[in-house]
């Protein structure tokens, strides 16, 4: 199932949870001098072109960008207009997501200027890979698996450009002010510790110091001013929107009701949402549960938004840990707010460390395009086969102590609860809930759940019920049809390949 | 010659469009455009050319949309295409699937009805989760003119495939004359409750009356009526509407309408319409049948809402529509009776089977005699507790404590 190597280098396959042991030291960057920098701490060039040659540019090199101003980001494709204009090909794109804004970059995989993308492939840079037309085979790992896979020297990134709200020219950058505001920088810390050369692009340029330094000028190697380096309206959006659909209020009413009557809330508990449609209605009725019960949270880890912001002013949280932020109030707040916390992947994530705090949490609320009989879940794939979405976080907030996974049983006829997932992202040990429209399930693995809401008016299901529930309203489906080759490889969050995703055969 | 039917767009969701245009010769050609080909692609063009033959055709040039339409709804669209171009009488049945076989009390709780377009199949798939006590399959305001035909086939196929979860299956028809083409669309397909639309005269519900007897000659179970009052004219007669049938469980009042007819704007407060609302509770009472209330419009509006049931339950209404799921929690917890209520029907019931037992025929609390009525609404306040939750099936024993 598994290849021995992909992409030219070893890999090896999952082991299970928790069973692969990593062995040597972590990568290391290479020796810099102060010499070699500029003695005032000026280390402005004139073009982002400038700076890539002056990186040392050439064929077959890793180049990293970031996700901070999701579909509003103007620097990815720009730094490989440039690259293709210098001639150079096969380049890996090394993101830590793409989003629709990065189209433009099919025609550069096409061209032969970028041989594959090691990050996530959204929507039609999915199912470009998924129809076999990129030259190498892509990769995919989580928001702390692409932290683990730089600190261990599986990736050594040659040139990290990162796209900085605010920046002095010695390198320190945030993402608190300035037009292309979108709080934490979390994303670009590994790149910022390990990359050879490290390029820092911002459109508001203040002079030393800029603080916080979130990203620490002593690793930078190049500053460039742009014009604008992001859309803001697509970075953050004004107002976030909680669903109006009736069907998904009702799975989010369903899992506050099964969170609350589980005893999974609790005075100093914490939880992580999100900042979907139904992930945000959630933490409101998270919100109305606490003053009810007059308790408070210790924590929540965030995707940061105005109603979590609200939460945190109104002392029902008391800490925001941030790993990105939505909207414009999460910005104001990660600024204004000490307890209001940026985080990177290192502290969130990483599996290879000495723990994270993403296992601390006690309720986290996540997604997926499929779950199946043995609650494996995949976020990466659609039922018909396709690449559609990247990992994001959603591998490591696994170990969280309670997953739930509020899905509806079925998306325009295609099944989420499925026999065996399309593609094995998430092991099913590691997921606990499944509440859909139709009933809630819980992993047979956790007795203690299934014990406390014994006797409640909770419609409690197994699995297998609800997998017959929806094949009897949708019909039983077809799988899609594969060729043998590999288009993409999926990490687990200790570097070991989970699962792979072969050539689709359209329909 | 081509037959159409169905929706389609970027918006459209669990939904198709279907062209059916007939030819001399060279069979069958199916063209399909899915979202879900590689899933249901096959199955999609079985069930099709299954329908085809059904209605022996033989050469045509379908062409199907599909935005991941269910087949309940793949095989209405294509049924109302086919007849657009084929005369034919037969109907294209998918099985009534046994968990749509139940049937209602006349007397059950309607706290809450939810209204749902009779074309629109992505509101109807998830209609029963929401737990209404009623579900409208509506084939009148709901549906544009030229859509009324392909709705019928649409409700007709919802009726026997959807499941409902025991909201009691509801299908509003359109106004009298027209609303009769639809009965046999409904009648044989287990439906619970008809609303009737505009109601003026008892003798529209003869009518009526009349043509599901005719339909339904071998179903044993009753077919519930709801006459919707939404006229002066209706208003005035309501009383003879109330007792036109047997068959009639409630009457209800429709206010948009009856606020036009009157001359009237319709207010938050709605003073205009008190005459009217209070003609229909006591028209009801005096039948023996439930009074329903016409829907709150304001959908993002909760606070008027709940404000508005609290007026309507304290005129004498039971229950009231709902035009979004949001509604429904918030009419059926204030159709619920309160503590004070059960409580009282708790004494009422218990001291009515007490008196059974003994044998005597005069059921009293302390000196107070109780009437046969008065025990009637007790059980019947009991059954609304009961059925949400607010009472336990064993309360006799916890009362006997």
């Amino acid at each position: 199932m598994i290849p021995d190597s992909i992409n030219g280098q070893n890999v090896i396959p999952f082991q299970g949870v928790g069973k692969f042991q990593p062995s040597g030291r972590k990568a290391m960057p290479r020796i810099s001098t102060c010499s070699d920098f500029p003695s005032d701490g000026n280390k402005l060039v004139k073009s982002l072109k400038d700076a890539l040659i002056k990186s040392g540019i050439k064929d077959g090199m890793i180049i990293s960008t970031h996700h901070h101003f999701r579909d509003g980001d103007l620097i990815a494709v720009k730094i490989f207009e440039i690259i293709r204009k210098l001639g150079c090909k096969d380049m890996v794109w090394f993101p830590s997501a793409s989003f629709p804004c990065h189209r433009p970059l099919i025609e550069l995989l096409k061209d032969g200027t970028v041989h594959r993308i090691e990050g996530s492939m959204n929507g039609p840079l999915g199912r470009f890979c998924s129809e076999g037309k990129m030259k190498g085979v892509g990769i995919l790992r989580s928001h702390g698996g692409r932290y683990q896979a730089v600190q261990d020297g599986e990736v050594e990134i040659d040139i990290a450009v990162i796209a900085a709200p605010t920046a002095d020219p010695f390198g320190n950058a945030n993402g608190l002010t300035g037009a292309s505001a979108c709080g934490s920088l979390g994303f670009a810390l590994a790149d910022s510790q390990f990359a050879d050369k490290v390029i820092v692009v911002t459109d508001n340029l203040v002079p030393f110091p800029c603080l916080p330094w979130e990203i620490q000028g002593n690793y930078v190697d190049f500053v460039v001013e742009e014009e604008k380096i992001g859309i803001p309206e697509k970075i953050v959006s004004g107002t976030t929107q909680m669903t109006k659909s009736p069907d998904r209020l009702h799975i989010a009413e369903l899992t506050a009701k099964f969170c609350d009557e589980s005893g999974l809330i609790g005075d100093g508990f914490s939880f992580q949402t999100g900042a979907g449609g139904t992930s945000l209605v959630i933490s409101t009725f998270f919100r109305d549960i606490m003053r009810k019960k007059g308790i408070k949270a210790r924590f929540a880890r965030a995707g940061s938004n105005k109603y979590l912001v609200e939460m945190l002013e109104e002392g029902l949280v008391e800490y925001i840990l941030d790993g990105q932020t939505f909207d414009l109030e999460g910005v104001r707040s990660i600024r204004e707010n000490l307890n209001h916390a940026n985080t990177s992947p290192f502290t969130s994530y990483n599996y290879h460390s000495k723990g994270n705090f993403a296992g601390m949490v006690d309720i986290v609320i996540l997604g997926a395009t499929e779950v199946d009989v043995n609650f494996n879940g995949n976020v990466v794939t659609h039922s018909d086969g396709y690449l559609l979405h990247g990992i994001g976080g959603w591998q490591n907030c696994l170990f969280g102590k309670t997953v739930i996974l509020p899905l509806p049983l079925f998306r325009d006829r295609i099944p989420v609860i499925v026999d065996e997932v399309t593609t094995l992202c998430g092991p099913g040990e590691l997921i606990d809930v499944i509440v859909t429209e139709r009933g809630i399930a819980i992993n047979p693995l956790r007795k203690d759940l299934l014990e406390k809401v014994k006797g409640s008016d909770l419609p409690i299901k197994s699995i297998h019920e609800l997998k017959d529930e929806v094949e009897k309203i949708c019909g039983k489906p077809k799988k899609p049809e594969f060729k043998d080759k590999i288009v993409a490889a999926v990490k687990w969050v200790d570097g070991t390949v989970i699962d792979v995703v072969r050539q689709i055969i359209p329909k | 010659m081509t037959g159409t039917a169905g929706n389609k767009g970027d918006y459209i969701r669990s939904d198709c469009y279907v062209s059916v245009e007939l030819a001399q010769e060279s069979g069958i050609e199916i063209n399909l455009r899915s979202k879900v080909a590689s899933l249901y692609g096959d199955s999609i063009r079985n069930i099709s050319l299954d329908i085809l033959n059904f209605f022996e055709i033989q050469h045509a040039k379908v062409t199907i949309e599909d935005k991941g339409a269910l087949d309940f709804v793949i095989a209405a669209r294509l049924e109302s295409a086919i007849k657009e171009v084929v005369s034919s009488e037969k109907e294209y049945l998918l099985p009534l699937t046994s968990e749509n076989t139940y049937h209602t009390d006349k007397d059950k709780p309607r706290r809450s009805r939810l209204y749902i377009p009779g074309n629109s199949p992505k509101l109807m798939i998830n209609a029963g989760i929401h737990s209404a006590d009623g579900v409208i399959l509506d084939l009148e305001d709901s549906v544009a003119p030229d859509k009324k035909n392909e709705a019928r086939y649409l409700v007709r196929n919802a009726l026997r495939s959807v499941n409902f979860y025991d909201a009691e299956r509801m299908v509003r028809i359109n106004q009298i004359p027209e609303g009769m083409n639809d009965l046999k669309y409904i009648v044989p397909h287990n439906v619970n409750l008809i609303l009737l639309p505009k109601c003026e005269t008892a003798a529209q519900i003869k009518q009526v009356d009349e043509e599901i007897s005719q339909i339904a000659k071998k179903s044993e179970h009753q077919i519930h009526l709801m006459p919707i009052i939404e006229s002066a004219l209706g208003v005035i007669n309501a009383y003879s509407i109330a007792t036109a049938s047997e068959n009639i469980a409630a009457l209800a009042i429709g206010l948009e309408d009856y606020t036009a007819d009157i001359g009237a704007k319709r207010s938050e407060g709605g003073k205009e319409s008190f005459y009217a609302r209070s003609t229909i509770v006591n028209a009801a009472s005096a039948a023996g049948i439930q009074a329903i209330d016409s829907v709150y419009s304001d959908v993002s509006n909760m606070d008027g809402l709940r404000e508005n049931v609290a007026n309507s339950k304290a005129l004498g209404f039971v229950g009231m529509g709902c035009i979004h799921p949001r509604q429904v929690r918030i009419i059926n917890t204030g159709f619920n009776p309160g503590q004070a209520e059960i409580e009282k029907a708790k004494a009422i019931v218990l001291a009515y089977e007490e008196a059974q037992r003994k044998g005597s025929g005069v059921t009293a609390i302390g000196s107070k005699m109780i009437d046969l009525p008065i025990v009637k609404r007790a059980l019947t306040t009991l059954n609304t507790a009961l059925s949400s939750g607010l009472l336990k099936e064993n309360w006799r024993e916890s009362e006997n404590e």
